[in-house]
């Protein structure tokens, strides 16, 4: 290794960036209140962290000799936060300044597109689309989630009705290689179109007939395959369908359902397709409880909670479901917690950290225990994906992504003191205030900042960056 | 012993769930098909007619209705409704869009069903619009409110599939540039009301060779060979289904033309159309469509809305009734949904109808039409409880809708309905009162001048990720449904 150029890099990382990233090779938080979430509280332990991994936690540890020691007196250990659904480290789908929602479909191309003639054209379709490979660490809306706390995503492409393959990433790793926890962890489906005037489907019923014969077309490629495989002199091959491989490879498929009549129908789909289901949106789930328990799936509940609109006109009454759903969508979380079923939370992406705070803080205030809250963003939906012998809890031998706060995590004073991603420590920033322009990570509304590079410290890998250009290491702004 | 007990038991029990016996006393009785009974009774067990007449005793139990002085009818059918589908009625993408189910896509918690309810109306032929030539396929529901979207289902009924001809399928699309961002999308095939007929001959012909396909499929692994299945396709299957008598056609229809072209394609590819809907002109062609076997869903007095229904009249209903074609009058509209029993009256005004004739025209005809007159559309012993109380004659429209029943059970009452009212006024008041704090609290927090709680500095609110686009405003939906 050129010595002198791990000192140039060195020395452009610690001048250029705002985070202060350092990697010793083993660290203690020592005496620290330690929340496993897999097991009691702990209240005075040390927890201790080496090669990316937890080696141990417990109250009377010996400290190793190499170990960076952090005096956890007055400090709360929570496992990282997880972010059950979002497009979290995808950089082209980080909104763009002054935007809401979810990106925007690409621009059309200058020629116009041929009319589909149906779902065999299979239009919006990327199923087959993996965000294991378009995480990159320069999603500039990390930073933010991580000085919140959040560490892990279960980050899916946002393009189209067939969206793609997710995976479960960590927000922070030198490439976007190193992200990734886990994937294929299921396909999402987005059931919303471009209206009466777009092209096929142009409605719910539309995209419901579309997923429906996709499924369909997905059990005809299986038994076409498996005849083919078996006599296959004398038989017609059948065609490689690139879409149905998609569907193929996914675990399970995500489908959206906020409104009580949608959550029925969309449960009743699910069976429909014979595929393992985890239904998202929630919104008015405080009247479909039972059915919920009784269905058995687990679901993620968006923290986006409808409000008022801002703009709403002073004379325009709302009708009184809509007032019921602003009012109760935050108890959601604890219903299903009381009814036992399996939930976790999701911010989409375009919220700044300091709302997810405030979302979160909300749905504690309408009745979900702290303890609950925690779990819902960290073992739970490390459950829901399969990565729970990996990621989820304080636990010897997990992950190393673990945040340490001074006092109750979500309490409006409570600060974030230090994050750790793969045993990476990070140092928060501070979040910009909620609904408040840029901040952090430079989200929505913002100035679109460069893109940090926050992740340049293994030292092993320093080679492998541009030192000419530390902040732009893959690729720069959408 | 034990055995016989605990079926008794069980019997017993079976009998409390499935519901009381209600006794509609000393009412006007209009049965629709056996006349009226003035001070009669009707008696419902379990969801049925079981009794009709003159002196009716209550059996132990009942709920007993004073119905003197009041009018009871059976429920309304509307045989042409786009009442309670979310995300759109038209699928109007493609020219056969026969793949896509109005079942899909029911939204009991519409108010519009509630409302229908309060003016009687019981059945609703729900239906895709008429955007294109191959709609998508029909349900017909129950206006069961406050139930699910499966429990509105009528069970039984044949479902059914949007037939559409003249000016809303023959259009090519829209003036894309004004809705696509400047891009000329490729027009859509057909142009023509000719394009219309041959479209809807090529997807029969398709549907046939589909059909032919999974014979042959079928035929080969009866034999034991190892064919490759066809692909199931959505498009063609229910197609198969008219071809096989299964799926009813039900075509909207203006002109006496377009409604010619229709029977003549049929009669070629072997498919029956169950009815014509709308069809203003159908009193040009009166004897075609009943030597069809089809039946015809018109508008008592509405038209002047677009060019091709500028040579309708409201003799319509009368003249078609009067050529032996079986006629309904439909609603189209979630307005004109809630007072079907007046538009009836008008044909008494426009035709000379007996009152029988005009009250069938809501009910027992458009149940023909559906196929279920052996389940509703009249009050008959055997028949469902589905029955409407009207202060005054429903055919009056000075008349009120005072209680309604589905299968023997109230879904409406109107001094219920005048009680519920002020408690939902003060439920909405008390939560704008608390969303309203909330605001004036987050302002004193943030002082002067600052920002609400958690809202997004600029831009509209976010969407709802499992909601389509809302699309063009309902009027225009409407004005393609039409």
């Amino acid at each position: 290794m050129n010595n002198a150029r791990v000192f140039a890099f060195w020395a452009v990382l610690l001048g250029a960036l705002a985070l202060q990233a350092e990697v010793p090779s083993a660290v203690a938080i020592k005496d620290a209140r330690v929340v496993t979430v897999s097991g009691a509280e702990l209240p005075k332990a040390t927890v201790l962290l080496r090669n990316g991994l937890i080696e141990d936690v417990g109250p009377n540890l010996t400290m190793p000799a190499d170990a960076w020691v952090i005096d956890g007196a007055g400090l709360t250990v929570y496992p990282g936060f997880f972010n059950a659904m979002s497009t979290w480290g995808i950089p082209d789908a980080a909104p763009a300044p002054g935007a809401s929602g979810r990106a925007a479909a690409p621009a059309t191309p200058a020629t116009p597109a041929p009319r589909v003639r149906g779902p065999e054209d299979r239009p919006q379709n990327y199923s087959y689309e993996r965000a294991a490979d378009l995480v990159k660490p320069t999603d500039r809306r990390l930073e933010g989630a991580r000085s919140l706390g959040f560490t892990t995503s279960a980050t899916f492409p946002n393009r189209g009705i067939f969206t793609g393959l997710g995976a479960v990433v960590d927000l922070a790793g030198d490439r976007g290689g190193n992200m990734v926890v886990r994937q294929p962890i299921g396909e999402e489906i987005v059931l919303r179109g471009g209206g009466f005037r777009s092209g096929y489907p142009g409605s719910l019923m539309g995209l419901f007939a579309y997923v429906r014969q996709m499924y369909l077309d997905l059990d005809q490629y299986q038994q076409a395959k498996q005849t083919y495989a078996a006599h296959m002199s004398g038989t017609p091959r059948p065609p490689y369908d690139h879409y149905l491989e998609g569907l193929l490879e996914s675990p399970r498929i995500l489908l959206p359902a906020s409104e009580a009549q949608q959550i029925d129908r969309v449960l009743a789909f699910s069976i429909e397709l014979k595929q393992p289901a985890v239904l998202y949106g929630l919104h008015e789930a405080f009247n479909r409880i039972d059915e919920l328990k009784q269905a058995n799936l687990p679901v993620l509940v968006n923290l986006h909670w409808p409000e008022k609109p801002r703009e709403a006109d002073p004379a325009d009454v709302p009708e009184l479901r809509q007032l019921e759903l602003r009012a109760k969508a935050p108890s959601v979380p604890s219903l299903l917690s009381k009814a036992g079923v399996k939930f976790a939370l999701y911010s989409e992406g375009a919220d700044q950290p300091a709302d997810i705070k405030k979302q979160v803080k909300k749905a504690i205030d309408a009745g979900l225990s702290k303890a609950d809250a925690i779990r819902a963003l960290t073992l739970s939906p490390a459950e829901i994906y399969g990565v729970a012998d990996r990621l989820g809890s304080v636990d010897k031998g997990k992950i190393a992504n673990l945040v340490v706060t001074k006092g109750d995590a979500f309490e409006e004073k409570t600060t974030v003191e230090y994050v750790f991603v793969d045993g990476e420590l990070f140092k928060p920033t501070k979040l910009a205030p909620a609904g408040g322009p840029g901040g952090a990570g430079g989200g929505p509304g913002g100035a679109p900042s460069p893109p940090q590079n926050t992740t340049g410290a293994h030292r092993d890998n320093a080679d492998d960056l541009d030192l000419s250009s530390p902040n732009r290491t893959e690729g720069g702004n959408n | 012993m034990r055995l016989v007990k605990s079926t008794l038991c069980l019997l017993v029990a079976c009998a409390a769930l499935q519901g009381e016996s209600i006794l509609i006393r000393n009412a006007t009785v209009l049965t629709v098909s056996k006349g009226t009974i003035e001070k009669g009774s009707v008696l419902v067990v379990d969801g049925k007619i079981t009794a009709v007449g003159r002196n009716i005793s209550a059996p132990a139990g009942a709920t007993v209705i004073d119905g003197t002085g009041k009018f009871l009818s059976p429920g309304l059918i509307d045989c042409h409704s786009h009442t309670a589908v979310e995300g759109g009625v038209n699928e109007g993408s493609l020219s056969d869009t026969s793949m896509v189910n109005i079942r899909d896509v029911l939204d009991p918690l519409d108010i519009n069903i509630y409302r229908a309810l309060a003016g009687g109306l019981t059945v609703s032929n729900v239906l895709h619009g008429s955007a294109n030539a191959i709609g998508g396929q029909t349900i017909v529901i129950k206006l069961r409110w406050g139930k699910r979207a499966k429990d509105l289902i009528f069970e039984g009924a044949t479902p059914g599939i949007k037939f559409a001809l003249g000016e809303n399928p023959k259009r090519q699309g829209y003036p894309s540039d004004l809705f696509s961002g400047g891009q000329a999308a490729e027009r859509r095939y057909p142009g023509t009301r000719l394009g219309v007929e041959d479209e809807i001959r090529e997807d029969f012909t398709q549907a046939k060779i589909y059909q032919a396909k999974w014979k042959l499929y079928n035929e080969q692994v009866a034999k034991g060979e190892h064919p490759i299945p066809p692909r199931k396709d959505l498009r063609l299957e229910p197609l198969v289904e008219v071809l096989e008598g299964k799926r009813y056609v039900h075509a909207h229809s203006y002109r006496a033309d377009e409604i010619l072209a229709l029977i003549r394609t049929a009669d070629e590819m072997g498919f029956k159309i169950r009815t014509f809907q709308h069809v203003l002109e159908g009193y040009k062609v009166a004897k075609e469509i009943a030597a069809h076997g089809a039946g015809a869903s018109t508008f008592s007095d509405w038209y002047g809305y677009k060019y091709e229904v500028i040579d309708a009249t409201p003799y319509n209903a009368a003249i078609m009734t009067r050529k032996g074609v079986v006629v309904s009058l439909n609603s189209d509209s979630d307005e004109l949904q809630r007072h079907l029993n007046w538009d009836a009256a008008k044909t008494i005004r426009y035709g000379g109808m007996t009152e029988d004739q005009a009250l069938a025209m809501v009910t027992l005809n458009p149940a023909k039409q559906l196929g279920i007159d052996d389940k509703v559309g009249s009050i008959e012993v055997g028949k469902s409880g589905d029955l409407v109380l009207y202060d005054k004659h429903p055919l009056s429209n000075y008349s009120r809708v005072l209680k309604v029943w589905i299968d023997g059970t109230q879904y409406f009452d109107r001094d219920q309905d005048l009680k519920d009212r002020v408690q939902l006024a003060a439920r909405k008041k008390e939560l704008l009162d608390k969303e309203k704090a909330a605001e004036d609290a987050a302002k004193r927090q943030n002082g002067p001048g600052g920002r609400g709680s958690g809202g997004k500095p600029t831009g509209p609110p976010e969407k709802k990720p499992d909601t389509p686009n809302p699309g063009p405003p309902k009027p225009e939906l409407k004005e393609a449904a039409r």
